[in-house]
């Protein structure tokens, strides 16, 4: 099972947080602090795994991709693999540079929304349900779709109606 | 009025703060982060209170955002959350569940209302809001909402539309761990999917069940013809790697299961092109299979080709599987020797980590000494962190079950040593484990030990690093119990009293002075023994230093001496018992030891050192170096510093007067003060032996005694009077000392806080104000104020003197387990009946996760655990409606059960039991009489001997059945298997 996904940038901003155990929130920035102060002391082209036992406690494990200024970062159990959980952040980077055209981190700033969208169809409940970023594409924009549709019909007409009718 | 609310509410709308405004004004930061978050969180409490829907949702998401990204709390808006989630309109209803899923818990009150609101979400036509409730239901569900809405999903579990019914089959899993008893309704259903041949329901269901297997593998022992055949015919990788870890877990519970597996596992691992699933057959092979020679040169073949392999998560997870396999196949890392020490100057600290691991598996007897200097040599060159694993695995490896793989005892104490003097040696707990250890252990090394502990003791610099106390207590130590190897115990009593021992910590000194004690009995024992045989004259200028000396006592310790004397009178008598017992050994041992002294001690003191000069001289150096010591505050030192000044007080008279009158009247004046010694030194003579871990709980704990009695209480109050106390010891004049020894816990307390007793009482006054409020982080200022980190732990403990008093309360309670004489001669290694091997208790996550497996059993092999399940049922959080529900389940499951047999059999009586299941088995086929053919009942059959065996672990083991498991099962033998 999966446990969190964590998307931080370098100076240790957190970009995205999912944990999938029910974590308290002090507990959730003392997470995400813990695990920025092990990545950022990690060179560059080293592994990508980090012994996270002593942060999540036992039977986890943490791997992480670097990219630009941004750190994506998985936690599982050992009922996932290793490779497979990397391969994993470079399908949600990849679905993330579709929606986005040239993902960057301004675009995870200001899109909380529909990254979150996107990461619901790739997990869910700690479960990995999607893999491939063409079909959660295609769910994302089925969503946003009927998000605009039902806003555009109500936003200020339903007020503004609301209000001449009284 | 009406208008007002509505005027208000589209202002509100159009001058409402987007998420966006929101975001960019953080990034402005123009009045500082958490200002403008405490400002924004102001504005939502306003605006999420509108009755506009759409003011209201903004408001929610922005809440939303700042809980998810700034760790704001939010569960005050619980109730604003169902209102948005109950909205018509979807994008509405998403901010909704989004912040349901984000902020509700267990506990959260309003839960209850959203039942019926996720019960009509669950039904929708359009999909996607069936998604949201799903998704909100995998991370909220309590055990009411998964009884509730069980229903719903086993609709959902079979729906045509792909894109839910993939999250129904997974949110099953939140809601069997919730109410187990969903089970008997969707497992069947849950099973149907395994047929599937869309691959992402595949990938949803085999991941659902490489999950429940993770918790009770046996249960799922009947599917396994089902995940055979998706291992032989799935091409999705993502479903390969979860089939092949359900097989890994299954592997344990049916051994016939690997012959079958092994070959298709095998050719994946030959075949993929998909290196995590190369890994996954690997790592399946190595740890469930590794008994399959084939398979594992196999794997080992491809550990090899990840292990030279560029990308270093590759030859991380190489080196990892190696570690796994090397307990049963170490020609396996042994063949890949040079690659592993290779890796062990890699840049990156994790494969550096993992070569270590496999390099310290590789050690044995015969490579220890080699590959222990290589290390050592590898731990000078790296940073503090990995030096320190490395000596920490080196002591680790080397004291493994009692030292089994050290030949060369000198050796390793002296490699020891030199740990010691690493510059970013950090270990120094366990090396002065290991030096105590080894001392009381092994009779041989002891010479070498002193040696070892000489160096250490009389280099000055090493004082100064705090991380090395712990060892220089263990050289102290040893240097006072074994100093009859010492070539020069005046030297060691230098080093023992030097100026520098000023930087220790005071429990570390107290050792130091306590050695000193020893070594200076010592001495003086020598010397009467000396002089008892040598009947020459001494020198003539004894009178004058005599003189002198009673002067000097006199002026340093005068009044002093009253007060000390009661103590050490109470104590002799206190102590009186065990004196006796001394005695009674001394008679066994004190022989040998004297003796000992004969054999080893003359040789290096043939130069006769113990002269009357040098005598005196050692009396009045420690008087010297001890004498300000009589002023410590610390309980330990000033106790010990006491006893020895008090000691020479008491003989010092005697000892001089009768060396003076030796020639006229040497017998009847000597014989007092010789005695004293004589009597102490046979008391520290006394060989000390390692304790047993179990000692303690061997002594009866005596009647009227309350051990576990509640201290909470007490905290409060301590905390209360800290203050007062802590002022009243520093004001204190040495005198006072008397009363802190018997108070003595509270003295380290007040060491740490003198310095900043101001701090503290400000803190504990802020304390009383706020409550409990910095109690969580007490710990940290504490710390952190005073002592480096590495000295924390002996401010808790005083080990030496627990352990030396320990030792000789228990020395009776040991026995000496020879070791099989090696071809080298190694020497013996005391060891302990009991108590040096560490008791190994696994204890299985049982409750929940057993009602789960137990419905599981009941649905695939209609078992009897039914009742077992229910009545043990833990969660009594339940609503009384569940409650009510439960009990029908029992009854109709009662009634079910007496439909096969009334009368209920015990476990003993298996062949009831067997009827009974054959009956309950057929019962389950005619209710499911499509789908399941005749294999699978007898699968069924098979599976639930099983759990009846597994369901009887718990009074009798395992193997106690097995002959009537083999009688039983030879009909039922699934073909699958074979």
């Amino acid at each position: 099972m999966i446990r969190a996904v964590m998307v931080m940038n370098t100076q240790g901003k957190p970009r995205l947080a999912k944990f999938y155990d029910s974590v308290p929130v002090d507990k959730q920035q003392e997470l995400i602090r813990s695990v920025f102060g092990v990545l950022c002391s990690r060179a560059e082209n080293v592994s990508n795994f980090v012994e996270a036992d002593s942060i999540f406690g036992p039977d986890s494990r943490l791997v992480y991709k670097h990219y630009a200024t941004l750190y994506f970062v998985l936690v599982f159990d050992s009922s996932e693999n290793e490779l497979a959980m990397l391969d994993l952040i470079q399908v949600l980077v990849e679905t993330l540079d579709k929606c986005f055209k040239n993902v960057c981190e301004l675009d995870l700033v200001f899109n909380y929304s529909k990254i979150h969208t996107i990461l619901d169809e790739i997990f869910f409940g700690g479960q990995v349900l999607e893999t491939s970023s063409t079909e959660v594409m295609k769910a994302v924009e089925e969503i946003s779709k009927l998000e605009s549709a039902s806003n555009s019909i109500n936003l200020v007409p339903k007020s503004v109606s609301g209000w001449r009718g009284r | 009025m009406a208008g007002g609310v509505s005027s208000s509410s589209i202002m509100e709308t159009l001058f409402q703060r987007t998420l966006e405004d929101l975001i960019k004004g953080l990034r402005l930061q123009l009045i500082g982060e958490s200002a403008f978050v405490s400002k924004a969180i102001e504005e939502i409490r306003r605006e999420v209170k509108s009755t506009d829907p759409h003011t209201k949702s903004t408001a929610l998401q922005k809440l939303s955002y700042l809980a998810s990204l700034h760790f704001h709390d939010m569960s005050w808006a619980a109730f604003h959350v169902v209102e948005v989630m109950s909205s018509s309109r979807f994008s509405h209803k998403r901010i909704g569940y989004h912040a349901a899923s984000l902020s509700f818990h267990d506990d959260t009150p309003v839960l209850l209302l959203i039942t019926n609101q996720l019960r009509k979400d669950l039904a929708s036509t359009n999909e996607f809001e069936v998604s949201l409730a799903l998704e909100c239901l995998s991370r909220i569900s309590t055990p009411d909402l998964a009884r509730d809405l069980t229903p719903e999903i086993f609709t959902l579990l079979s729906t045509t539309k792909i894109f839910v019914r993939k999250k129904a089959i997974s949110v099953v899993l939140r809601v069997f761990a919730k109410y187990p008893d969903a089970v008997r309704l969707c497992f069947k259903r849950l099973v149907e999917n395994l047929d599937s041949s869309d691959p992402q329901i595949l990938a949803a269901v085999v991941g659902v069940f490489c999950e429940l297997a993770s918790q009770d593998p046996g249960s799922y022992l009947p599917l396994a013809p089902e995940f055979y055949r998706i291992l032989v015919d799935s091409k999705n990788n993502w479903v390969l790697i979860k089939v092949l870890k359900i097989f890994a877990k299954l592997a344990p519970f049916e051994p016939r299961l690997a012959k079958r597996v092994v070959e298709p596992i095998c050719d994946h691992m030959r075949r993929t092109g998909a290196k995590s699933l190369m890994f996954e057959c690997i790592r399946t092979v190595i740890s469930s299979f590794s008994e399959y020679e084939s398979a594992v040169k196999l794997a080992v073949v491809k550990i090899r080709e990840l292990l030279v392999d560029d990308d270093p998560n590759l030859k991380y997870l190489g080196l990892q599987a190696l570690s796994v396999i090397a307990p049963k196949h170490l020609w396996a890392v042994l063949e890949n020797k040079e690659v592993v020490i290779k890796w062990l100057s890699d840049e990156d600290p994790n494969i550096k980590l993992e070569s270590l691991r496999l390099v310290m598996a590789m050690v044995s007897e015969s490579n220890v000494v080699e590959i222990s200097r290589v290390l050592v040599n590898y731990s000078l060159k790296s940073d503090p962190g990995f030096c320190n694993e490395i000596l920490g695995s080196i002591l680790c490896t080397c004291s493994r079950n009692v030292y089994e793989i050290i030949v060369d005892f000198d050796w390793y104490v002296s490699l020891l040593g030199e740990m010691s003097r690493i510059p970013h040696c950090q270990k120094g707990d366990e090396i002065e484990n290991q030096l105590i250890d080894l001392g009381m252990r092994v009779k041989d090394v002891r010479p070498e030990l002193l040696r070892v502990a000489r160096g250490l003791l009389i280099d000055p610099a090493l004082l100064g690093n705090p991380f090395l106390h712990r060892i220089l207590a263990a050289a102290a130590w040893v240097s006072g119990e074994y100093v009859e190897f010492s070539r020069n115990p005046f030297e060691l009593m230098e080093a023992l009293l030097q100026p520098r021992t000023s930087l220790l910590p005071p429990s570390v000194r107290a050792v130091y002075i306590h050695s000193a004690f020893k070594v200076l009995i010592f001495c003086l024992h020598s010397y009467i023994l000396q002089s008892e045989s040598i009947t020459s004259s001494f020198p003539d200028n004894l009178v004058l230093g005599v003189s002198e000396l009673v002067l000097k006592k006199n002026m340093l310790e005068g009044s002093e001496l009253t007060t000390c004397e009661a103590p050490s009178a109470h104590r002799s008598e206190g102590f009186n018992p065990r004196n006796q017992s001394y005695e009674d050994l001394s008679i066994k041992n004190g022989g040998d030891r004297t003796i000992n002294h004969g054999q080893t001690s003359t040789p290096a003191f043939s130069e006769n050192i113990f002269t009357y000069d040098s005598i005196i001289n050692l009396i009045n150096q420690v008087e010297l170096a001890l004498g300000p010591l009589t002023g410590s505050h610390d309980a330990e030192v000033f106790e010990r510093t006491r006893h020895i000044l008090c000691f020479i007080e008491l003989i010092k008279g005697e000892i001089t007067e009768c060396l003076v009158q030796k020639g006229k009247t040497l017998e009847s004046e000597e014989m007092k003060a010789s005695k004293i010694i004589k009597l102490i030194s046979d008391a520290f003579s006394e060989e000390l032996g390692p304790v047993s871990v179990s000692a303690q709980q061997r002594v009866p704990i005596p009647e009227g005694l309350l051990l576990k009695e509640n201290l909470d209480d007490l905290e409060t109050i301590c905390a209360d009077f800290q203050v007062p106390e802590s002022n009243l010891f520093s004001l204190g004049s040495p005198y006072y000392g008397e009363e802190v020894g018997v108070s003595s816990f509270g003295l380290q307390d007040k060491e740490e806080s003198e310095p900043s007793n101001e701090a503290t009482s400000l803190l504990t006054e802020h304390r009383k104000l706020h409550g409990l409020y910095y109690l969580a982080s007490e710990k940290n200022e504490i710390v952190g104020n005073d002592y480096p980190p590495a000295n924390e732990p002996k401010l808790q403990v005083n080990p030496n003197n627990d352990t030396e008093d320990l030792v000789k309360l228990t020395v009776q309670s040991l026995a000496t387990n020879k070791k099989p004489n090696h071809a080298k001669t190694r020497p013996v290694v005391v060891k302990l009946d009991e108590g040096d091997l560490v008791t190994v208790t696994a204890k299985r996550p049982e409750t929940k996760d057993d009602l789960v497996s137990g419905a599981v059993r009941e649905v695939l092999l209609g078992s009897d655990t039914r009742t077992a399940t229910s009545q043990s049922n833990p969660s009594d959080k339940s609503s009384s409606k569940r409650k009510g529900k439960e009990k029908i389940n029992v009854d109709r499951s009662e009634l079910k059960e007496n439909l096969g047999d009334s009368e209920k059999p015990k476990h003993e009586n298996p062949s009831s039991r067997k009827n009974k299941h054959r009956i309950s088995g057929k019962e389950r086929r005619h209710k499911s009489a499509g789908k399941i053919g005749e294999e699978r009942e007898e699968n069924g059959q098979k599976g639930m001997q099983k759990s009846s065996h597994r369901h009887a672990r718990h009074k009798a083991p395992h193997r106690s059945d097995a002959p009537l498991n083999v009688v039983s099962q030879t009909p039922v033998i699934p073909d699958f298997l074979l």
